[in-house]
This record gives C-alpha cells, sequence and structure tokens, in this order.
C-alpha cells in the first residue's frame, strides 16, 4: 500500500464519494495480520491496517519487577506503546514522548477489560507495542494487533478486543481514517470493542460531531469492528488449526 | 470458569467441584484412575470469546459465563466431558497447583531454604528441614554442601495460593535432588498428551527407549538414557507430541514414529 503524502488535498472526499486513497465512505482499509511472528515472545502479532505496521509482543504472566508493585489479588498489566524513528515522515526522537504515553496508558485501559487478570495474582503481564511505519490511526491498529498478541500467549480472556477509527471529512461520516483525513478532517472517533460481549472499550473524540452524526459513527464502528473481529479470528485460526501442522509433518517428510 | 468473585478461602479459583476436579487430575495424567475409552472425543479449535453454549452444560476448565451463556477463555480445544464444556489450553504459563510434581532449579539459597525456579511466575521455597527430614541449625550447617545453585530437584508442591508462593517438599519416594541425566522443556500444558491415558505414551516411549523419566507439570522433564542415540530420540518424540498435541490417535502415530526412527538408526549403524 502506497502512502499518500501528507498535505492538504483539494477534497478529502469527491463528488463520487470516492476517498483520497480511492476508497468509499464505509471502506476499511487492506488489513494484513499474523500471529506468532516472535519465537522468543509469549505472544506475538504483526498487523498490517492500509499503511500502518505494527509489531505487538506479549511476555508473560511472570515475576514483577520492581517487587512492591506487585498486587496480591490480580496481575499487573502494563502496556508500552513505540513508534520507530523512521516510522514517520520527519524523524521521531527515540526518547519517549508525551504522546507515546498516553497512548500506552490508553491502550493499556482499553485491553485491560479484556483480560482475566485476577487469574494470575502477583504477576505482570507486559505487552510491547513497536510502530514500524504510521498512517493515522496507530492506536486502533495497536489494540488490533495487542489483543492477537495477548491470544496468542495463552492467556485467559473474555474475548478479543477490535478497534477501528470513525471520523468526518467534508460533512461525511468515513470510516478508519488515513494519515492525512485525520490531520484534515473534521473529526477523529477510535473505538474499540471488547468481543463478544460488544462492549465499548476505548473511546476517545476530537473535533466536532452532531448528536446524530456521533450516534451513527457508533453504528459504523460496530459494523467496521465485526469485519476486523472476523480478521483476527481467521488470523489465530491460521497460525493454530491443523491444515498447518499437517503441512509441517509433510515437510518433515 | 473465571468469575470475578470466585476465589475460595485458599485464594484460588474455585472452578471446579471436587469430582470433577479429581476427573480432571486423572486426565491430566496421574495415571491411576481412568475408565478407558474406546473412542478419543474429536477437537475443535475455539478462541477466547467462542460462545460454547450447547445444550444444558455446565462451564468447566477454561470458560466463563457471561449472561447466562458459556465463553472461551483462552485459545485452546474444546472438549465436552459429561456435563462440563471445556476448554483446554495450546498454550499458556504454568500455574502451580497443590500436588503437582514439578522440576526445578535451584537460583537462590538463604539461611534456612532454597529458592527454586520452577518455570512459573512464581517462585517456590523448599525448606532445609523438609529435605534433610531433621531439624537443621544454620549455626552448625551450611546450606549449600546439600544443594547448590544451579541443582536440579523434583519436588512437589504442597501449599500455594494468592497469597504465598508455592512450598515445595521432596518428602515422597521417588523426589529430591536429581542426579545427570537431560532436562527438557515444553509447554506446560501439553505434558498430560506426553503421559497420555493411564499412562499410555510414556510407557509406549520408555519401552522402546529404556529411558528414565521423571515428569514435571510444569513442563520440564529429566530423562537419562544409556545411550545418547536413545535420548536424542525422546528429545525428537517429544517434540512431536508437542506439535501434534491436539490430534487424534497420537500415540499410534508416535509408536509408528518410534519405529521408523530406531529402523534409520540400525540402518546407520550398520553402514558405519
Amino acid at each position: 500500500m502506497e502512502l499518500i503524502k501528507l498535505e492538504k488535498p483539494e477534497k478529502l472526499i469527491d463528488e463520487n464519494n470516492i476517498r483520497v486513497d480511492g476508497r468509499k465512505l464505509n471502506d476499511l482499509r487492506p488489513i494484513k495480520m499474523e500471529v506468532g511472528v516472535l519465537p522468543k515472545a509469549n505472544g506475538s502479532a504483526y498487523v498490517e491496517m492500509g499503511g500502518n505496521k505494527i509489531l505487538a509482543s506479549v511476555y508473560g504472566p511472570r515475576e514483577v519487577h520492581p517487587r512492591h508493585l506487585a498486587e496480591s489479588n490480580k496481575a499487573v498489566f502494563r502496556c508500552l506503546y513505540r513508534m520507530a524513528t523512521f516510522s514517520v515522515d520527519e524523524r521521531k526522537s527515540p526518547a519517549p514522548s508525551r504522546r507515546e504515553n498516553e497512548l500506552s496508558m490508553v491502550i493499556g485501559q482499553a485491553l485491560e477489560p479484556a483480560i482475566f487478570l485476577n487469574y494470575y495474582p502477583k504477576t505482570m503481564i507486559e505487552c510491547t507495542i513497536l510502530v514500524i511505519q504510521a498512517d493515522g490511526g496507530t492506536r486502533c491498529a495497536s489494540i488490533n494487533a495487542a489483543s492477537l498478541a495477548l491470544a496468542d500467549a495463552g492467556i485467559a480472556m473474555r474475548g478479543l478486543v477490535s478497534a477501528v477509527a470513525i471520523g468526518k471529512a467534508d460533512g461525511k461520516l468515513i470510516v478508519d481514517l488515513n494519515n492525512v483525513e485525520d490531520q484534515f478532517g473534521e473529526g477523529d472517533l477510535p473505538i474499540a470493542i471488547l468481543y463478544p460481549l460488544k462492549e465499548v472499550s476505548l473511546i476517545q473524540f476530537d473535533g466536532i460531531l452532531t448528536n446524530e452524526e456521533f450516534q451513527q459513527c457508533i453504528n459504523l464502528a460496530y459494523d467496521a469492528c465485526e469485519i476486523i473481529f472476523n480478521k483476527q479470528i481467521e488470523a489465530l485460526h491460521k497460525r493454530y488449526s491443523k491444515e498447518i501442522i499437517e503441512k509441517d509433518n509433510k515437510k518433515e517428510a | 470458569m473465571f468469575d470475578e468473585d470466585n476465589f475460595n478461602e485458599n485464594g484460588e479459583l474455585n472452578n471446579l467441584n471436587k469430582d470433577e476436579e479429581n476427573k480432571i487430575k486423572s486426565e491430566i495424567g496421574n495415571n491411576e484412575t481412568k475408565s478407558e475409552k474406546e473412542e478419543e472425543p474429536s477437537r475443535k479449535l475455539v478462541m477466547p470469546g467462542e460462545l460454547l453454549n450447547e445444550g444444558n452444560y455446565k462451564a468447566g476448565i477454561g470458560t466463563y459465563i457471561a449472561d447466562k451463556k458459556i465463553y472461551a477463555a483462552t485459545l485452546g480445544l474444546l472438549e465436552i466431558k459429561g456435563q462440563y464444556v471445556n476448554v483446554i489450553p495450546i498454550k499458556g504459563p504454568y500455574i502451580p497447583k497443590v500436588g503437582d510434581s514439578v522440576i526445578g532449579m535451584v537460583i537462590n539459597t538463604s539461611i534456612v531454604s532454597w529458592k527454586v525456579d520452577i518455570f512459573s511466575p512464581y517462585i517456590a521455597t523448599l525448606h532445609a528441614t523438609n529435605y534433610l527430614n531433621r531439624p537443621f541449625n544454620p549455626l552448625r550447617d551450611d546450606i549449600r554442601q546439600y544443594i547448590d545453585i544451579g541443582d536440579t530437584i523434583y519436588a512437589e508442591i504442597i501449599s500455594f495460593n494468592r497469597t504465598r508462593d508455592p512450598v515445595l517438599s521432596v518428602r515422597n519416594k521417588g523426589l529430591g535432588k536429581l542426579k545427570g541425566g537431560r532436562l527438557i522443556h515444553m509447554v506446560p500444558t501439553k505434558v498430560p498428551r506426553l503421559i497420555g491415558r493411564r499412562g499410555s505414551m510414556i510407557n509406549l516411549i520408555k519401552d522402546y527407549t529404556h529411558c528414565k523419566f521423571k515428569i514435571g507439570q510444569n513442563g520440564v522433564i529429566w530423562l537419562q538414557g544409556n545411550k545418547f542415540e536413545d535420548e536424542f530420540l525422546v528429545v525428537k518424540i517429544i517434540r512431536k507430541i508437542e506439535r501434534e498435541a491436539h490430534t487424534l490417535g497420537l500415540t499410534d502415530r508416535i509408536k509408528e514414529f518410534i519405529e521408523k526412527e530406531k529402523k534409520r538408526s540400525d540402518v546407520d549403524n550398520g553402514v558405519n
């Protein structure tokens, strides 16, 4: 997927309701998901959502360091979101920025309700997310990757978390914003939904929407997340299904 | 089931009643009581959050209840046993359980006890009095002359809950310090398949390779054979079991595999 240069286009949506990257209003960007990419991590996942390339890894449950942070009734869940220096147009300083710290917290809080933390008392589960390439909506892509990695690590979970950003550009509601739409659009509403209970675990909003539009956005997010959720399930099945194992056997023989 | 307030007074997850626990235990391969079934139940891969509610079943291990429906709590294989729906996890950490035998490595000593890494999120303790079976006086005795850092022990977990790290005991028969041999790590959730129904798998491997085994429920296996080739074959077998743990008719396939490997090594030896 080619990245669109970050400059203000004349129109974000043309008269045929086609967006800058050729998508229709409710289309998602192409998604690629792979589970179990890092053998040393307990669980890992690689996700591409359009131009976003995200690598998530999960370590633990393991001992808490420093020890005094341990909680006697539940596990400590830590999430670390980092962007590679080369992930954006202008070199990003490798020092953790305010934005990265905030996103670490936000992603962690979106994933925490999905995990049965009380099943692993006095331990720590660490989730590291590395953004290799950023193209708008990295927090949503990160949540998708991290929930896959958690499932891959065999951690007890209520279900997977799927996230997507809904926004507004040129007066129209659009699904899964890219970088240009994110920068020059009129609104950005990332939503994460916890399956199978379909509960919202993250909602942030930036911009101006009417009450009605907001409700529409939520409905659009439910529809879009459903698609992403199915892709996540597919990725996990692909990693663990019997066919793969049979293929491995054939190779050996 | 992983219900929020479902801890019992010991602080363990109260996920099963006694009968069920015994049932599971026997399945996990403490190879004593198990009525042999003619056919293994088919196993289906389920994802965390997948709806499992089919008919009037009860939530077993690896599941949880929300809105009166049963969902899978981990990535694993669906198994219906009597009234219970269970999900056997494919991956995951080893969570200590009282009564489990584990293999651990001593990583530290204090004045009267050893700290043992049992390849779990929790570090276990073994008291000197338990190991020596007599009162231990640190003024006269040095704990490191019995077990030193780096030594491997085979022990049983005698207490563990959320307020207390696991405590080990070596009082039972066959437990204690391990000398020589070789350690192999495997995914702890797949240890039951290595043992098999009533120990069928492990007995098969023992028959063919003449190796001595000590199996830790934490996924560490100690083995000692007469020849290097035997030990190497066991490693191969364990890796194969790990890969195919969720497939049907595994014991038969392992038998075939061993015979094939044996033949091959015989031919190799003949040529040499």
